[in-house]
């Protein structure tokens, strides 16, 4: 079986506009591009398996497509369809909480990035010190 | 006895079920959980013990045969580490118990804890069982969907923040094990581990290496190996402490198991053996230095769980038999004490109010049982002798001599250094949070004595740890048990196949 080209620049496109999608900062983009994505990977086990007449015995003497990949494909589109109901929320749930869905950076990394700079070291090693002194 | 096997997967699904349907009684739901993670933890040794001493189970889902029905397997790598997570999850939910938060904390949907803690359970032990690529990709989704739920259970601003890069890192890497999966569907035309051993071997060598890397980097991330790991740190310690802890011991380690799987069985041969010794490294050392930068209990504690991925990446880089041995071993050991260290960090934030360093004081004098629990899983963890850890790490180091190669070497020096400064980290906690005069954050004496039933599980963890000590030489036969079978592929395929694949 040779790929249909069309199917290849078709998950081309969408792996691309999914990545570009999932590097913005705000959640509902990156859902967006998350969904872009999963078309992608649907598409790409769909032209996995061999395209051919319906699945069913009898209905056709041609030689059969192979079931297996659409039904992986299901199994994948439910979660897909379960995750994007989940980031929705999560997204929703930011906006109310904060005003954005942006995601933010992590507080805690900066805060001993700026004590590194400063050339503190985290946490109070020298406390005692300071108590013993007093 | 085969139909022990899926028990493991139905058991908390069903139980999952009900406890949904006792929304609102809690009573009620925490009976129900305890009753199945405990009859878990019963059939995971029972398989243990048959898979040990009469070799693998298999079971066909639903009476349809290998290669086009699924299969669930339970060897004896599969069965040692649902004996240990189902172990770990019991303790975990007795100590959640315990803590109150099952039972309608302020912050917490009560109805919501037990059923996804149960989800939760079902996708690690289905993921260990799982005989075919797509199912692990369905054990996986399960377990990652429970996880997302308990990582922003309540919804807190700090929660969500930290939810949402672990959801999208989490989705990404499973967009990234599905295109696997795509690929190598449709080069070999089959997703059964068992079928897919002799067709991956006869791809031509480069398509094989990318399949190879695809899911490298697929449960690399998963299992946060170091370039892939930085979501870890910034995600775990925001949740509540017990699902902290679950996540600590089970996630990452389940990412490991799938390493392990697909390294020894569908890619022998040692091609990336390079790469994984290098990441290992990578893992070990930069985690750690990540850790020892830290002033909060639980991120030092991530910090040192990303590092000690990297030991489990050196075995598994080796691929020698002592090396796999030593690694399912130090599984074994890091499952353990990392739950039971993010435990006593619930127990610190409890009794001292807060997990940063530079409000905690005092606590040795102020609960002395509470400092036992902290310091005998920190020793261990660090590998001080008589530990289950420094058993684990001589095992690696001793296969990383017998390896002899200058990666091996290197490696040997990295985890020696790791393990030092792994001390380093956990002296530095013990020395700030433990010794010093208290401050006037952490309230005194006999103000809040700790709930008995979340010291208990932490204790028997504990225990647990220490009784790896005792028990080292039999669970180190069983490891290296397993190990012999994952080196030995024909095994694998004629436990599912009887004869010849297909």
């Amino acid at each position: 079986m040779t790929p249909n080209l069309v199917y290849v620049v078709v998950i081309g496109v969408l792996f691309a506009a999914g990545v570009s999608m999932v590097l913005e900062r705000s959640l509902t983009r990156v859902l967006m591009g998350m969904i872009l994505l999963g078309n992608g990977v649907n598409l790409l086990i769909l032209l996995g398996g061999n395209a051919g007449a319906p699945p069913i015995v009898g209905a056709s003497d041609a030689e059969m497509a192979d079931p297996l990949p659409q039904i992986m494909i299901l199994t994948a589109i439910v979660i897909t369809l379960g995750m994007t109901a989940f980031l929705l929320a999560l997204a929703y749930r930011s906006w109310a909480m904060s005003g954005h869905d942006e995601v933010q950076d992590d507080v805690e990394d900066q805060r001993i990035m700026r004590l590194a700079e400063r050339d503190e070291g985290s946490g109070t090693d020298d406390t005692d010190h300071h108590e013993a002194a007093r | 006895m085969s139909f022990l096997v899926p028990l493991p997967v139905v058991m908390p699904l069903f139980g999952a079920a009900l406890t949904l349907m006792m929304a609102g009684r809690p009573r009620a739901q925490r009976t129900v959980s305890l009753t199945v993670l405990t009859a878990t933890v019963l059939v995971s040794c029972a398989l243990l013990w048959i898979s040990t001493t009469d070799g693998p189970l298999v079971v066909a889902v639903g009476g349809w045969s290998a290669p086009l029905g699924i299969v669930l397997i339970a060897d004896q790598l599969a069965a040692l580490m649902l004996v240990v997570s189902s172990a770990v999850t019991l303790c975990v939910l007795v100590y959640s118990i315990g803590q109150g938060m099952a039972d309608g904390h302020e912050e917490t949907p009560l109805s919501v804890y037990h059923p996804t803690y149960l989800i939760l359970t079902a996708g690690v032990t289905n993921a260990f069982l799982a005989g075919d690529l797509f199912n692990l990709y369905v054990g996986f989704e399960i377990l990652l969907v429970a996880s997302y739920v308990l990582l922003t259970i309540g919804g807190t601003e700090n929660r969500i923040r930290a939810g949402s890069t672990y959801v999208v890192v989490s989705l990404l890497s499973s967009v990234i094990f599905l295109t696997a999966i795509g690929l190598i569907y449709a080069a070999t035309g089959t997703l059964n581990l068992a079928q897919l051993v002799e067709r991956l071997d006869a791809l031509p060598d480069g398509l094989r290496l990318i399949l190879q890397g695809m899911l490298l980097l697929a449960f690399g991330i998963k299992a946060a190996v170091f370039p892939l790991s930085s979501w870890l740190p910034d995600s775990y310690p925001t949740a509540p402490a017990p699902v902290t802890a679950v996540f600590a011991g089970l996630l990452t380690k389940v990412g490991v198991y799938a390493i392990i799987r697909t390294e020894t069985l569908l890619f022998p041969g040692g091609r990336a053996a390079a790469v994984l010794l290098v990441l290992g490294l990578l893992t070990m050392v930069i985690g750690i230095l990540g850790a020892v930068a830290q002033s909060d209990i639980k991120r030092l504690l991530s910090f040192t769980l990303v590092s000690h991925i990297g030991y489990l990446l050196f075995g598994v880089g080796l691929a020698t038999q002592l090396g796999l041995a030593s690694a399912i071993f130090y599984v074994v050991h890091h499952i353990t004490i990392q739950t039971t260290l993010f435990l006593a960090a619930g127990l610190i934030e409890k009794r001292g109010g807060s997990t940063a360093l530079d409000k905690l004081g005092g606590l040795a004098k102020l609960s002395p049982v509470l400092a036992v629990l902290f310091l005998v899983p920190a020793l261990n963890l660090a590998g001080i002798p008589p530990f289950s850890g420094f058993i684990g790490k001589l095992g690696l180091v001793q296969a990383g001599v017998a390896d002899g190669g200058v990666l091996a070497w290197l490696l040997v020096g990295g985890g020696i250094l790791t393990s030092l400064l792994t001390l380093y980290a956990v002296a530095r906690v013990w020395n700030l949070a433990f010794w010093r005069t208290p401050p006037a954050s952490v309230p005194p004496a006999s103000d809040s004595l700790l709930p008995r039933l979340m010291v208990a599980p932490t204790m028997a963890l504990v225990v647990f740890g220490i009784a790896l000590t005792v028990v080292a030489g039999p669970l180190f036969e069983v490891s290296d048990g397993a190990a012999s079978s994952l080196t030995e592929r024909a095994y694998y395929v004629r436990a599912v196949f009887g004869g010849g694949a297909p």
